[in-house]
């Protein structure tokens, strides 16, 4: 049995550690399960998480594949730390970018230098709307924002895919499910600096990522905004008592995740892919709720959990090319790590005491013969 | 301790139960230390202490719910290591809960299926069920759903569940906190019956008067000790009082009554809230006023109302209602807290953790909790720390809350020094009228003490309270006048001093009807 | 042709009862696992992978249910013996399930297997008209009616069914009585997993007679979401599977006819329909309460 006694104050120092060590175990986990399927335990690690940044403009395309999961998990950060579980995060990102899509598609004559900041407004808005959905349905019928969420990203994938293969197919396309290209000024340029020139793919979305988290980092830490959002996480009937609406801050974070994965979607699209495909999003949305776990709900942390998993990501990519192990791999990785954190969040918040079975009643016993 | 603690009266041969150094630790907190404990066949016996004297703990500890960590206890004589409550009714030992461990979703009869050996169909147990309830008088249907049944007959269903086990020895943890005095006589003819019939009563209480008037002995634990056993009826209620709480009893000197010509600062007129969930007391037309310099007490047994009132009171709930709600005059029936906060209102509702303060939060965010709409600690939307600080060091200083670290999390303050802080947080603030509800309850005596006198300097200075309140020691402590609520509805406020327990008494039990209070006393005063 | 059809309609059913009817139980015990479609995967491949090795049908659905229940167990361990948030724990199993099938299923890949016996009652299924509508099914079908059936006289009529939906009442009070409430649910968690289990197994075994990764393609969580269109009943658990099924074989003959309305719009109904039900459950307070368990999602901590 194992018994659990709450901590009354969680130190720094064990969080990191108990972080630290939730990653150790998952590589030595990982590297039993190459083992066991035939691969060199140490050289697939190697080609996993050390071949994929071995070069300068690899660590650039790191902060390019982190960029959308560090925009979405900020904003779940919001949503799950006032207890509010978005999951649909996938569906809004979709959103976003058909939304924005949209603009630069059928807008995209607009003056050059508005076309950008309309599609960030409108793939805000996308992602916003479809987050509309389950905090209408929870606030004013009780709906399961989980169930909901997840349904809908459902029903955005369908829409997507209906969207590209029907209307909005660019007819020049070949029969292939995509839409024409977007227009120049719908791309986001990538970072050119004066003397050092391109980084590789770095673009200015991931400069606009690292902002936001670190501006999510401040509203939640600092402002009004997110103190409502924890005192309803933690204790909603303290936040009711304290005159903070249940409902504004459950439409509140969900408008939040919601905007934020809808602008990952809009990036995506506009700063990687340049046009719409049936698959923006190859699970972002879903591999964000991990950053935003292994971050432990903090959205500076966002930003290096972003790229860890990231990395595991692209460290998929390496070794299926190198070594043959199937890409799937990398969910291996995320569920383990994932189940990792989890349980070391239960060693921060309490004393994990392991109890064999019958240790008790034995060790009575030995006291009892010792005293006689 | 154990051994100073010899029964006073001699139990013919071996005792039914005897537990001798139960020791029993949470981390770093010692609840039970060295305990010795004997009850006989047929005795009624009362466990006596405040609450958090490790009560809860010593009988969780007989009925298999929790292991000691050492000492030894005997069944019969022998030795028996209780591992469970299953193995704890397998030896004849029930207990009903003080707070109820009934299934709402479930009915009456798989309740009590539940409680009882596997093998009898739920008809044959139904037949049971109406036969005992039959026998004793207490109407219980075993058809109906526990989300269908009020308090009272949610504590008949324990009761029953309990018997049926035909226990030898039957552990009730204050079972008196949710009934009238008229019920809790009924209760106590009951349990005299099973006396006789041989079936030990292990009666957990801190009622005094109770424990005189139905226990045989008392056995009195103080911060885990064991203080000593005595025959219930050779002490006085002053006596088994200062074994408890270990000093003498401080008496507070109740205030002059305010002049009564003082106009009503806070006015409740017809009050009425429909029930949203089964398990709410619907609000049927309240209206009272509290005075400037005056403390109404609001007295009821818990489940007639007091959390929809406080609701109500506060601005948590804020729905269809024709009432009206005034504080100096300015309505302020559709306001939410922050603005009635703002109008000079200060509350605490029963509940601290999570209700009047975030456990897991420090005291500064705790300040900022009810503060936040009121000026200096927010600016445009940024929370200033240097004062949420500074705020909750100076509540905690003026209201001696013994901190063990600078700026600590709720969740690390004992449950007395916390309720200090959050009635410290509101009554610092020098509030015109100040609505509590509960504002001693689970705390030590030092801190209750340190808090009515708080209550009553707020009213001597020209504040109006009001205290809603389930102890009745406490109502005529400290209110100047008292209402009664019973059933959702409340009668007009008595003068405190022209009346008496026992009419109080009647009134919350139902008995009499509430329009018939004071009669005519009240509105004269 | 609609004999076909209907067919169709049923076999596509099957894995969602098994599925659903699992998570039902482990719902009702007080405990959300989303990991549902993880579970289901990780039985599709043990069930396919043993089957052709072994070339038993039998082999390879008890595989199935193995691997389903061990994937349950990881959940289990963790949500009740760490107490880790379930929502999260249960996205991670569904996580970890997708990636281990894939990687254990790739040699998989292309593999078919041949001639596993069609396990069906001859005599009868061989009656005109409804001979081959009621009889022509595998046992496997037939299983899944008879869990429900299983299911729903265990709940609503046996002892440890009662204690099992007083557990998820409140466990709390089950707990002061003295069941094992962490027991019960890790129980009801590996039933859980063994049902994803067979109903993963299914997929390969009898719809589709090879391995593909994510072979499952969101039946873990049309099951998820079926248990809550069942409002926790396990008969309307059939009756909405039959429903789900029939829309997902709708929207493939529709295409194959060449309907005007898109095959996607015709997809998304399950899900529309879900969040439809949903939130009419939601809107009645008294059903919710009286159904929904009390309990569902919260952890439980034994000793306080």
């Amino acid at each position: 049995m194992i018994n659990l006694v709450p901590r009354k104050e969680i130190p720094l120092r064990l969080t990191l550690t108990t972080t630290a060590v939730a990653v150790g175990l998952t590589l030595l986990a990982g590297a039993g399960i190459f083992g066991i399927l035939g691969y060199d335990p140490l050289a697939a690690l190697y080609q996993f998480f050390i071949a994929p940044v071995s070069r300068g403009y690899q660590v650039a395309d790191l902060f390019v594949k982190a960029c959308p999961l560090i925009i979405i998990a900020s904003g779940l950060v919001f949503s799950y730390r006032a207890n509010v579980w978005n999951i649909g995060a996938e569906g809004q990102m979709i959103l976003g970018a058909l939304f924005s899509g949209y603009v630069a598609l059928y807008w995209g004559g607009m003056p050059a230098p508005l076309l950008l900041p309309v599609m960030i407004l409108a793939g805000v808005l996308g992602g916003l709307a479809w987050a509309m959905i389950p905090a209408i349905l929870k606030t004013r019928f009780n709906t399961n924002e989980i169930l909901v969420s997840l349904m809908l990203t459902y029903v955005a994938a369908l829409f997507i895919d209906w969207t590209v293969r029907g209307p909005w197919r660019d007819p020049m396309s070949f029969g292939f499910p995509l839409t024409p290209m977007y227009p120049d000024a719908g791309l986001i340029p990538k970072v050119d600096l004066p003397v050092i020139g391109r980084l590789a793919q770095l673009h200015w979305g991931v400069v606009g990522a690292l902002v936001l988290s670190l501006v999510a980092w401040f509203v939640l830490r600092r402002t009004m905004v997110g103190f409502q959002v924890k005192v309803m996480g933690d204790a909603p009937r303290a936040g009711r008592f304290a005159g903070f609406s249940p409902a504004l801050v459950t439409v509140l974070v969900l408008a939040i995740s919601g905007g934020a994965a809808g602008l990952a979607g809009m990036v995506e699209a506009s700063a990687n892919i340049g046009q719409l495909q049936p698959n923006i999003s190859f699970g972002y949305g879903f591999t964000a709720i991990i950053v935003a776990f292994l971050a432990r709900l903090n959205p500076l942390g966002v930003i290096i959990a972003g790229l860890v998993v990231a990395l595991a990501e692209m460290g998929g990519d390496s070794a299926q090319i190198a070594m043959g192990i199937p890409k799937v791999v990398t969910g291996v990785f995320k569920g383990i790590l994932l189940f990792m954190l989890l349980a070391g969040e239960t060693f921060n918040r309490y004393h994990v005491e392991l109890r064999l079975p019958g240790a008790a009643a034995r060790a009575a016993a030995a006291k009892e013969t010792g005293g006689a | 301790m154990n051994g100073s603690s010899r029964p006073t009266t001699p139990s013919q041969g071996t005792p039914l139960l005897a537990a001798t150094g139960i020791c029993k630790r949470f981390g770093d907190f010692t609840a039970n230390d060295e305990v010795g404990f004997e009850i006989a066949a047929g005795e009624i016996h009362a466990l006596l202490g405040e609450n958090g004297a490790g009560k809860s703990t010593f009988v969780k500890m007989v009925y298999g719910l929790l292991q000691p960590d050492s000492g030894q206890i005997m069944w019969r004589g022998e030795p028996v290591t209780i591992r469970s409550p299953q193995h704890a009714r397998d030896l004849g030992i029930g207990m009903v809960f003080q707070h109820f461990s009934l299934f709402q979703a479930l009915t009456v009869a798989e309740n009590i299926a539940l409680a009882l050996p596997p093998g009898e169909s739920l008809e044959d147990l139904s037949a049971r069920v109406r036969k005992m309830s039959a026998e004793y008088g207490i109407g219980v249907d075993p058809e109906a759903r526990i989300h269908n049944l009020s308090v009272g007959e949610q504590q008949r269903v324990e009761i029953v569940r309990c018997l049926l086990q035909d226990p030898s020895l039957l552990i009730m943890d204050e079972p008196t906190s949710v009934l009238t005095p008229q019920e809790t006589e009924q209760l106590f003819d009951v349990l005299r019956r099973f006396s006789k019939a041989g079936v030990a009563i292990l009666f957990i209480s801190h009622k005094l008067e109770e424990i005189r008037a139905l226990t045989q002995r008392a056995t009195v634990l103080r911060r885990g000790r064991n203080i000593g056993t005595v025959k219930s009826a050779s002490r006085s209620s002053k006596q088994l009082a200062e074994m408890m709480v270990g000093t003498s009893v401080g008496d507070i000197d109740r205030q002059a009554r305010p002049s009564d010509g003082t106009v009503a600062l806070f006015a409740v007129t017809g009050l009425d809230r429909a029930p949203e969930t089964p398990f709410a007391t619907p609000l049927r037309g309240l209206s009272f006023a509290a005075r400037a310099g005056e403390v109404l007490g609001v007295a009821g047994i818990a489940g007639n109302g007091q959390d929809e009132l406080m609701e109500a009171l506060t601005g948590e709930w804020t729905g269809r209602s024709h009432g009206v709600i005034t504080i100096d005059g300015q309505c302020i029936t559709r306001e939410g807290p922050s603005r009635r906060r703002q109008l000079g209102i200060g509350f605490v509702p029963e509940e601290r953790n999570g209700h009047a303060a975030v456990p897991g939060m420090t005291l500064s965010d705790n300040a900022l909790l009810t503060a936040h709409s009121l000026g200096s600690m927010v600016d445009r939307g940024v929370i200033r720390n240097s004062v949420t600080r500074q705020m909750a060091a100076e509540v905690a200083s003026a209201f001696d809350v013994r901190l063990p670290q600078e700026n600590p999390m709720a969740s690390a303050l004992s449950g007395g020094n916390l309720q200090k802080f959050v009635v410290g947080r509101e009554i610092s603030r020098r509030p015109q009228v100040f609505i509590v509800s509960q504002p001693t309850w689970g705390v030590d005596v030092g801190a209750a003490l340190f808090i009515r006198r708080a209550m009553l300097e707020l009213a001597a200075s020209g504040s109006a309270v009001i205290m809603i309140s389930q102890d009745l020691e406490e109502i005529f402590a400290i209110s100047h006048r008292v209402a009664v609520l019973h059933d959702g509805a409340i009668s007009a406020p008595m003068v405190t001093a022209d009346t008496t327990a026992e009419t109080i008494g009647l009134l919350m039990g139902g008995s009499v009807p509430l329009d018939n209070a004071g009669a005519g006393k009240g509105d004269a005063a | 042709m609609l004999e076909d059809l209907i067919l169709t309609v049923l076999m596509t059913s099957v894995p969602l009862v098994y599925a659903a009817t699992g998570e039902l139980v482990v719902e009702r015990s007080g405990v959300l696992n989303l990991g549902v479609e993880g579970m289901m995967l990780m039985g599709a491949v043990a069930a396919f992978g043993v089957a052709m090795v072994s070339g038993s049908l039998v082999l390879g659905v008890m595989a199935g249910a193995i691997a389903g229940m061990l994937t349950a167990s990881l959940f289990g361990i963790l949500v009740l013996g760490f107490a880790t948030n379930q929502v999260a724990t249960g996205l991670a199993l569904t996580i970890f399930g997708t990636g281990l099938s894939g990687l254990a299923g790739a040699p998989l890949i292309g593999k078919a297997i041949e001639g596993l016996p069609q396990i069906s009652l001859p005599v009868l299924s061989d009656l005109p008209l409804v001979g081959k509508l009621v009889f022509s099914h595998d046992l496997l079908a037939y299983g899944a009616v008879a869990m429900v059936a299983v299911v729903a006289y265990f709940l609503k009529r046996s002892r440890a069914g009662l204690v099992l939906r007083a557990i998820g009442d409140n466990h709390d009070s089950a707990h002061a009585l003295g069941y094992p409430v962490l027991g019960v649910r890790f129980a009801a968690v590996l039933f859980g997993g063994f049902m994803a289990g067979i109903g993963g197994a299914y997929l390969p075994l009898m719809l589709t007679p090879h391995w593909a990764e994510g072979m499952t393609a969101g039946r873990g969580w049309i099951s998820l979401a079926l248990v809550v269109f069942a409002s926790w009943m396990p008969w309307r658990v059939l009756v909405g599977a039959l429903i789900f099924g029939g829309i997902t074989i709708m929207q493939l003959a529709g295409q194959a006819e060449g309907w005007t309305v898109p095959s996607q719009f015709l997809s998304m109904l399950p899900y529309l329909a879900t969040i439809i039900v949903l939130v009419l459950i939601s809107r009645n307070r008294d059903f919710a309460l009286a159904n929904s368990p009390a309990c569902l999602g919260r952890a439980f901590r034994p000793g306080k």
